[in-house]
C-alpha cells in the first residue's frame, strides 16, 4: 500500500506491506535507526516513539494504522526544547550506559514532559522502559532535573 | 518480526458494514483476524506464533469509536476504548474505580494508549487483567456479524482455555457495564514480579453492595490466572451474600474460594503459590487493612 503520514514533522510517503511495523518502517525504509528493538513484544520500550503526541511501542503499531499520523521519534526530539534538554541531560549525568534503551527512555520522558497527567509519576511514566544496563538511578535524575521534580 | 508478512493481509476498513463483510467472506484459504490496537496480536506476529491470516483493522470502524454513554447505572462504551480513556475519564475513575486502577497497571502508557478492552476480552487469554474487572461489574458485550447483533454477558462469554463463543465473523462492537451504589467496596489486586505491568501470577477483582443492616447484598469476585478462563468465585459470592461478613464467614468463604479456581504449576508461578495468594486475596477483599 502507499502509505502517507507524518515523521519529525516531514511528510513522507512510500510504499509498504500494510502490516509492516512501524518499527521496522522507520529503521529500515527511513533509516531512522535511533529507534531499537529490544524485546519486540511491547515489553521493553526500547522501541517508543510518540504516534500523535503520545508514546506508543514502535514493534505492536502496524504501518497501516500509522496512515495519516504523526511520528515523532529520538531523532525529532531535539526539535522541542524540552526533548533537548532531555537529551543533554541523560548526558550530563551519565544515563547512557549500553545505549539501547535510551532513545525510548528519552521518547517516553518527553511524551511526560509534555503530558504531566499521563501518569501519576516520573517513575510511573518510565515504568514501560526497561534498562538492561539496571542504570535507572542516573536516568531518573537527568529526567528528574530536566522536569523540575523529584525523581 | 518472526513471520513471513507476504503471507499475511491487513485491510482497514471503514464502516462497521464493510468491516463484517471482510469478516464474513475472508479471501479464500486464509482466515480474517479483527485487530484493534495490536498490542496482543502484534506481539504473537513478532514471535512467528501466528497463522498467516488477514488483520481487519478496526480503528477506522466508526461504530466502535470510544464513547462513553451512561445510562441509569450502566455505562457503554465502544470497542474501540483505550486503557488511556477510562484511565483518565472522571466519571469513570468515580463510579467504575476498577476500570481505571487496571488500566494503570496492566500495561505500560505506551501499551495504555492502544490497547482496548474490547480487545483484551477477544484475547480470550486466562492471564488477562481486564477481564475480572469487566466480570466484577456485571460486563454485557454486543456482539455484531452480518447475521445482526446480539448481547452476550461476560460471564457466559468463556468456554475455554482461549476460547469463546464469539464466532469468527463476530466482533465485539461496544461493551457495558454496571456501576456499583454508593458506598460500594471496589478491590483490585494484581499480583507479579513487579507491582505494576508484569504479567500476572494471579489478578483479583471484586465489588461489595452492602444493605443498610450491613449485610452483603451483592458480591462479585473474579479471579484471573487461575483456571482455563478467567472465573467468578460463585461458591464465595453465593456464601457471603446476605451475611453480614464476621469473622467466621470470613475464614468459610477463604477455604470455598478454593473451589472456585483451579490453578495451575507453569513458567510464571506455581499451583501451591497461587492457591495461596487466591486464598489470602479473597480475605484482603473481605476485610480491608485499616487505611
Amino acid at each position: 500500500m502507499k502509505l502517507v503520514l507524518t515523521v519529525n514533522g516531514r511528510p513522507v510517503s512510500l510504499e509498504v506491506h500494510g502490516a509492516t511495523r512501524l518499527l521496522d518502517l522507520l529503521r529500515e525504509q527511513l533509516f531512522l535507526t535511533g529507534t531499537k528493538e529490544g524485546c519486540g513484544e511491547g515489553e521493553c520500550g526500547a522501541c517508543t516513539v510518540l504516534l500523535d503526541g503520545r508514546p506508543v511501542m514502535s514493534c505492536l503499531v502496524p504501518a497501516l494504522q500509522a496512515e495519516g499520523g504523526r511520528v515523532t521519534t529520538i531523532e525529532g526530539v531535539a526539535e522541542s526544547r524540552a526533548g533537548s534538554a532531555l537529551q543533554e541531560g541523560m548526558a550530563r549525568h551519565g544515563g547512557a550506559q549500553c545505549g539501547i534503551c535510551t532513545p525510548g527512555m528519552i521518547v517516553a520522558a518527553l511524551a511526560y514532559a509534555e503530558d504531566p497527567a499521563s501518569a501519576e509519576s516520573m517513575g510511573e511514566a518510565l515504568a514501560g522502559n526497561l534498562c538492561r544496563c539496571t542504570g535507572y538511578t542516573k536516568i531518573f535524575e537527568a529526567v528528574a532535573e530536566v522536569l523540575g521534580r523529584r525523581p | 518480526v518472526r513471520s513471513r508478512l507476504e503471507e499475511f493481509g491487513i485491510a482497514a476498513p471503514t464502516s462497521l458494514e464493510e468491516a463484517l463483510a471482510l469478516l464474513g467472506e475472508p479471501p479464500p484459504g486464509r482466515s480474517a483476524t479483527p485487530l484493534a490496537g495490536a498490542t496482543d496480536l502484534y506481539v504473537l506476529l513478532n514471535a512467528g506464533q501466528l497463522e498467516p491470516t488477514t488483520f481487519v483493522s478496526l480503528l477506522g470502524v466508526p461504530e466502535l469509536a470510544p464513547a462513553m454513554r451512561w445510562a441509569g447505572d450502566r455505562l457503554s462504551f465502544g470497542a474501540l476504548t483505550t486503557y488511556t480513556e477510562t484511565r483518565r475519564d472522571p466519571h469513570v475513575r468515580e463510579r467504575l474505580p476498577l476500570l481505571a486502577a487496571a488500566s494503570r497497571e496492566l500495561g505500560a502508557l505506551q501499551i495504555q494508549n492502544r490497547g482496548t478492552w474490547a480487545g483484551n476480552v477477544a484475547n480470550a487469554s486466562p492471564a488477562a487483567d481486564g477481564v475480572p474487572v469487566l466480570l466484577a461489574y456485571d460486563a454485557v458485550l454486543d456482539l455484531a456479524s452480518r447475521r445482526g447483533v446480539r448481547q452476550v454477558p461476560l460471564d457466559a462469554y468463556f468456554t475455554g482455555y482461549r476460547k469463546s463463543v464469539r464466532a469468527p465473523d463476530e466482533i465485539i462492537v461496544c461493551l457495558s457495564v454496571r456501576a456499583p451504589g454508593a458506598g460500594a467496596r471496589h478491590f483490585f489486586r494484581k499480583v507479579g514480579t513487579r507491582r505494576l505491568q508484569a504479567i500476572s501470577k494471579v489478578v483479583a477483582a471484586g465489588v461489595l453492595e452492602f444493605d443498610p443492616s450491613g449485610a452483603v447484598a451483592r458480591a462479585r469476585l473474579s479471579f484471573g490466572s487461575v483456571a482455563p478462563v478467567t472465573v467468578r468465585a460463585r461458591r464465595v459470592e453465593a456464601l457471603i451474600t446476605g451475611q453480614r461478613l464476621a469473622p467466621g464467614l470470613v475464614e468459610a468463604a477463604c477455604r470455598a474460594v478454593h473451589d472456585d479456581v483451579s490453578p495451575i504449576d507453569d513458567l510464571r508461578s506455581t499451583r501451591a503459590y497461587r492457591a495461596a495468594l487466591v486464598e489470602r486475596l479473597t480475605r484482603a477483599f473481605l476485610v480491608p487493612e485499616p487505611a
